[in-house]
């Protein structure tokens, strides 16, 4: 019997993993919701005056982001670990680091690329001065992996654990606070008219270093979680 | 070198050399301690511009440092119990991790205690401030993890991931004085330069930093030495433990 490779298990991981959401298709616009109901609630509690708005935009859409990562986390791993298909995955010949790199992927897919689509909608509901929105969205794209990658350390290892929603939020969110303040510092950075590229680039670095060795921190968690 | 260390993987070994050792260093910790205290607090010259309100900086200095420290001796634990699969490094980070909580707690209280006076304000969100709150939520979480599984081994491994994983927050909290302009000040003692301190105030702050790491290092040996029996209950070598220590001390036998 000839395995298959490792980009084919790396394709068809991810293929399958797309196939099972897109047969609940209320998975993907669940959290994207969510995103615009946090986003909504803001005007309504501080008050609807641009000035405040605008200041807080990034930091609301930031924080939002955080939440539906955590809101997705479950459907990572718990389907299959309930089924039986994430112990499977670890008989796999095949790196089970590179597999869970697929899952992060699709993970991405789903929550990172339609909060990049979504955010200019966000800023214009919340007012955001246009000269930041570039920089918003550029902190989104090379953030949100970095979101997915944790989110998935976190989700494997509360895997088992049964009822980990809180925990999990208690594990991942100090995780994040780095990202959070990176992200609105740059944005920040540009509503003040000062160049907001130095920390894009320590974000897309943080970004790269996270996709990097993430994968090998997933895998151990699965190891654990599993037997 | 696996040789030599081979012995010392096995727990009985283990728990009577910490034995051994706690007396010493326990005993060592509080004739530190005391002296740092009472040096500190009371010989050493009051600071020209901050007063007497400094003297806080006794235990804010070595609490803060250890908790530090602390976490990166509970992430290289974690890291030998993963590559080495030693389930005593397990049980040190059990051992471990109260004892760092412990002390980012106290740092942060008496950073607090310290910023009313000088800062005029209890809390600021600092750069140092900040990333040493997160600590303290690492530790937190990784105690939280360790406690959600009821099977200690498998929490001991994930709590070890988790703790690997949040270890890229050290070198933030470290350097996060130099990197961003904040209120908190520069370190107080730099390795390769000396402190730009007056030993009057620097002598005594060694001493207390050195009382408090054998502080926590005979917390953590006495925590490490309670966690072995416990594992290792249902061993022989536990039982005539017990059973010695029964006779010995015929007092202990009646209240239990």
């Amino acid at each position: 019997m000839n395995s298959a490779s490792n980009w084919q298990a790396f394709r068809a991981v991810m293929r399958r993993d797309l196939m099972v959401v897109m047969r609940r298709r209320s998975d993907i616009l669940n959290p994207l919701l969510f995103i615009l109901m946090v986003v909504s609630l803001f005007p309504l509690a501080v008050g609807p005056g641009p000035d405040i708005l605008g200041r807080i935009a990034a930091g609301v859409i930031w924080v939002a982001a955080l939440l539906s990562a955590l809101l997705g986390s479950e459907r990572l791993f718990r389907d299959d670990f309930l089924d039986g298909s994430l112990e499977q995955l670890t008989l796999l010949p095949q790196p089970l680091a590179l597999l869970a790199a697929a899952k992060v992927v699709v993970h991405w897919l789903l929550s990172g690329l339609p909060l990049v689509i979504l955010a200019p909608l966000c800023a214009l509901l919340l007012k955001l001065p246009l000269q930041a929105w570039p920089t918003l969205v550029a902190t989104l794209v090379v953030g949100t992996p970095i979101l997915s990658a944790v989110t998935a350390i976190g989700a494997a290892l509360t895997v088992s654990l049964g009822r980990g929603g809180a925990l999990l939020s208690l594990l991942l969110l100090p995780l994040f606070i780095p990202l959070l303040i990176f992200a609105s510092g740059a944005v920040e950075a540009s509503l003040v008219g000062t160049a907001a590229w130095p920390q894009v680039l320590l974000l897309g670095g943080l970004s790269l270093l996270t996709l990097l060795l993430a994968p090998f921190a997933v895998a151990a968690a699965i190891r654990v979680s599993v037997n | 070198m696996w040789r030599w260390l081979h012995p010392y993987a096995k727990p009985e070994t283990v728990y009577h050399l910490l034995g051994r050792w706690l007396p010493w260093v326990a005993g060592t910790a509080t004739l530190m301690l005391a002296a740092g205290m009472v040096w500190g607090l009371a010989f050493a010259p009051a600071d020209y511009q901050q007063g007497d309100s400094y003297r806080i900086i006794f235990v804010h200095v070595p609490t803060a440092m250890l908790s530090m420290s602390l976490y990166v001796g509970l992430a290289l634990s974690a890291l030998i119990g993963r590559v080495w699969q030693l389930k005593m490094a397990d049980w040190a980070l059990s051992a471990i991790a109260p004892v760092g909580l412990t002390f980012t707690f106290i740092s942060l209280v008496t950073g607090a205690i310290w910023g009313k006076p000088m800062w005029g304000t209890w809390w600021e969100w600092d750069a140092r401030l900040t990333s040493q709150l997160i600590l303290l939520f690492l530790y937190i979480g990784v105690l939280a993890l360790y406690h959600a599984f009821s099977d200690n081994r498998s929490g001991a491994k994930a709590a070890g991931i988790l703790a690997m994983v949040g270890v890229i927050n050290i070198p933030i909290i470290r350097y996060s004085v130099e990197w961003w302009n904040t209120l908190h000040q520069g370190s107080t003692l730099t390795v390769f330069e000396r402190p730009p301190m007056a030993n009057s105030m620097l002598v005594p702050l060694l001493v207390s930093i050195l009382g408090f790491s054998l502080l926590a290092a005979s917390l953590i040996f006495q925590r490490m030495r309670n966690e072995i029996l416990r594992q290792e209950l249902r061993r022989p070598w536990v039982k005539q433990e017990l059973a010695e220590l029964a006779t010995q001390q015929p007092a202990m036998k009646e209240q239990s």
